[in-house]
């Protein structure tokens, strides 16, 4: 039942003023999905959300809703609601008649409207404030009158821009818990944008990575934290240490002069790739074994320390539960679950070095870099 | 320095607002002398009534006010509309082209008026064998025409203040373009469109040069006609009619006001009845 779709977008192009914002964008979307588009400010994610919401045309490319192709329909006639990103409530009208405004155009029964809406406004705990003007509720209760509003006409897909963007993070994290509990009992596809990686992996069944106007990547949270396509998704979900790296055969990656085993195969045979290494994934032991570096700076974040090592010169970032003080000679122990390879693209080399995380300024000079080679080799084979 | 201020200030408001005074007085004099007070009498206020020349004008000008200040603002409140929806240049252009009546001299929009409805009557006069001539319909179109740009100038502030996702909501929630128009974006800038109305309407009965270039002989606006009597001899009919008139702007802005007022003061106190952060 799940894996119909219900909305596609075929290769989609737009310009604004001559000027690319979207590229080429293909994305599906199954019946009661929570779907999230993720990327960085300007990458396109709020433009996406209003050609499905009709409120722009594409230059390029198909829109349908199940197999109807929807490029002309307006925005009234489409069976899709949005939350906009500030809640757009209407000034004039109470909270009552914010609700009821949908329903009303449908010329519904004033007794079946004043039904949905007080199961609405119980529904986000909102009840006894019908009378109120929408200029006199807080943030977070706007919001939750934006989402009755929205969902009083029974919408198939729901669409929100950043709806949680102007809270504070207590509120946020406790509307997401809200926002995914409400999609979940009411069957409804969620299109979701947002900025924050953390938001969406919480929240998504499917994850949309967007940068520059194209989709970089689409896939279960899991899999896009797990195996990002590129060193873009990569950094921009979550903190990655990036290495170049050399594809010797399948499972076999080299670093550092070094031979790692890995769990990765179908690369061509000596391909440079970039070697994806998560904070959280490396173990720290005792110098000597592995790879050998020195702790350069030191930063407490709570739940773990974030240390950055240096590495003959490459800095990683790693986190931990143990403290190591800086100037500290420490190893690691890289297991083949914790090497993530990715081919090349466009963005590698301009992500995954915290070089710029240390204080200190006389970085590597020259001399150290040559050493790299030699000093790996010297430091032998310690797996 | 302070005093000097206040001394200046006075002067000024001596200046403005004295001649209105003496003529508002000397339109209860009971004579028909202009420098000495005979005493109170409100006969000048009966003459004037009975007087048909006023009269008619005083109707002329009434209609043609309220005709002129309600076309208008539907026209300009429909042109802002428009002007607002368009890309950033092309917003530029229009507007600047709707300053320029306000920021004419109101001589060269009257002779140019009349220059257009002289040749364009004689023209169906000439093709259709029509017998048009200037009149009441010229000086409609004509206080229309210049009262445009004022309610643009007024309501396009509204709009732009006006959360530019109201109207796409609306649209989101199934309302047709139109209805969204009179559901949402109307109610938002209403307060645009009525000081709008009020300004076309004031603006209607104050005018003179334009009235006088476009009425042709067929319909005489009370300024007109008030002009036409002060040119024979200041009578104390001119000083009822002229207090009547002040009275009349004078109470419709004080209501203006105090109705802002009154709107602000119950938004305000509902806000902070609710205590809003
Ligand atoms: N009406 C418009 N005219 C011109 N350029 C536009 C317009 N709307 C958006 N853009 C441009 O298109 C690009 C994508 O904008 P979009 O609003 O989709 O970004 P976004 O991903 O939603 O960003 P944010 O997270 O900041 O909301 C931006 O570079 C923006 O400047
Ligand atoms: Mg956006």
């Amino acid at each position: 039942m799940e894996k119909k779709p219900i909305i596609n977008l075929k290769d989609i192009s737009l310009s604004f003023d001559g000027e690319k914002v979207l590229e080429g964008l293909n994305l599906s979307i199954c019946d009661g999905e929570f779907v999230t588009l993720l990327g960085p400010s300007g990458c396109g994610k709020t433009t996406t959300l209003r050609i499905i919401g009709g409120f722009l045309t594409p230059d390029s490319g198909d829109v349908f809703f199940g197999a109807n192709r929807v490029n002309d329909l307006p925005p009234y006639k489409r069976p899709v609601n949005t939350i906009f990103q500030r809640y757009a409530l209407f000034p004039h009208l109470n909270v009552y008649d914010n609700v009821a405004f949908g329903m009303r155009v449908q010329k519904k029964k004033k007794a079946e409207i004043a039904k949905t809406v007080e199961r609405m406004l119980e529904m986000v705990n909102l009840k006894g404030f019908e009378k109120r003007t929408v200029s006199t509720l807080s943030g977070g209760q706007q919001q939750r009158v934006a989402i009755a509003r929205a969902l009083a006409n029974d919408p198939k897909v729901l669409l929100l821009d950043e709806p949680l963007a102007a809270l504070d993070l207590k509120l946020r994290k406790d509307m997401q818990n809200e926002l995914k509990n409400m999609q979940k009992s009411l069957g409804i596809t969620f299109i979701y944008v947002t900025h924050d990686q953390e938001e969406a992996l919480s929240m998504s069944d499917t994850v949309v990575v967007m940068d520059g106007g194209e989709i970089q990547q689409i896939g279960s949270p899991l899999d896009i934290y797990n195996e990002p396509v590129n060193a873009f998704v990569a950094d921009f979900i979550g903190e990655s240490n990036i290495l170049d790296g050399v594809m010797l055969s399948d499972y076999k990656v080299k670093f550092f002069g070094r031979v790692f085993d890995c769990l990765d195969a179908g690369f061509e045979k000596d391909e440079p790739v970039d070697v994806v290494i998560r904070p959280e994934d490396i173990n720290i032991v005792p110098a000597g074994n592995g790879l050998t570096g020195t702790v350069t700076s030191v930063t407490f974040k709570g739940v773990h320390y974030e240390t950055i090592v240096d590495f003959y010169g490459f800095k990683w970032l790693i986190q931990t539960t143990e403290y190591h003080p800086v100037g500290e000679v420490i190893g690691i122990v890289l297991d083949p679950d914790d090497i993530h390879i990715m081919h090349k693209s466009r963005y590698s080399g301009m992500f995954g070095d915290y070089s710029s995380y240390s204080e200190e300024f006389d970085e590597m000079n020259d001399p150290t870099i040559d050493l790299v080679d030699d000093e790996a080799d010297a430091a032998g084979e310690a797996d | 320095m302070k005093a000097l201020s206040r001394i200046y200030n006075t002067l000024i408001f001596l200046f403005l607002y004295a001649p209105i005074a003496v003529l508002i007085l000397f339109s209860f004099n009971d004579s028909k002398s202009r420098v000495v007070w005979n005493g109170f009498s409100l006969k000048w206020y009966e003459q004037l009534f009975g007087n048909e020349l006023i009269m008619e004008s005083l109707k002329v000008t009434l209609l043609v006010a309220v005709l002129s200040a309600l076309i208008a603002t539907v026209i300009g409140t429909m042109a802002a509309v428009g002007i607002h929806g368009m890309n950033r240049k092309l917003k530029k252009v229009f507007l600047t082209v709707n300053n320029i009546p306000v920021n004419n001299p109101e001589i060269v929009t009257g002779v140019s008026l009349m220059l257009l409805f002289v040749g364009a009557i004689s023209f169906m006069n000439h093709t259709f064998g029509t017998h048009f001539k200037m009149g009441f319909g010229t000086l409609l179109i004509a206080h229309i025409t210049f009262n445009i740009p004022y309610v643009i100038l007024q309501v396009m502030p509204k709009l732009r203040q006006m959360d530019e996702h109201l109207y796409e909501a609306a649209l989101d929630l199934g309302c047709h373009p139109v209805s969204a128009f009179f559901k949402v974006i109307l109610p938002e800038i209403s307060s645009g469109v009525f000081t709008g109305l009020l300004m076309a309407f004031t603006l209607s009965l104050d005018d003179f040069v334009i009235s006088l270039c476009t009425a042709g002989s067929g319909a005489q606006t009370l300024s007109v006609t008030i002009y036409s009597m002060i040119r024979r001899r200041v009578t104390p009919e001119v000083n009822a009619v002229s207090t009547l008139l002040f009275g009349s702007v004078l109470i419709l802005l004080i209501l203006v006001n105090v109705m802002q007022i009154y709107s602000e003061n119950k938004l305000k106190k509902e806000q902070r009845r609710a205590g809003v952060r």
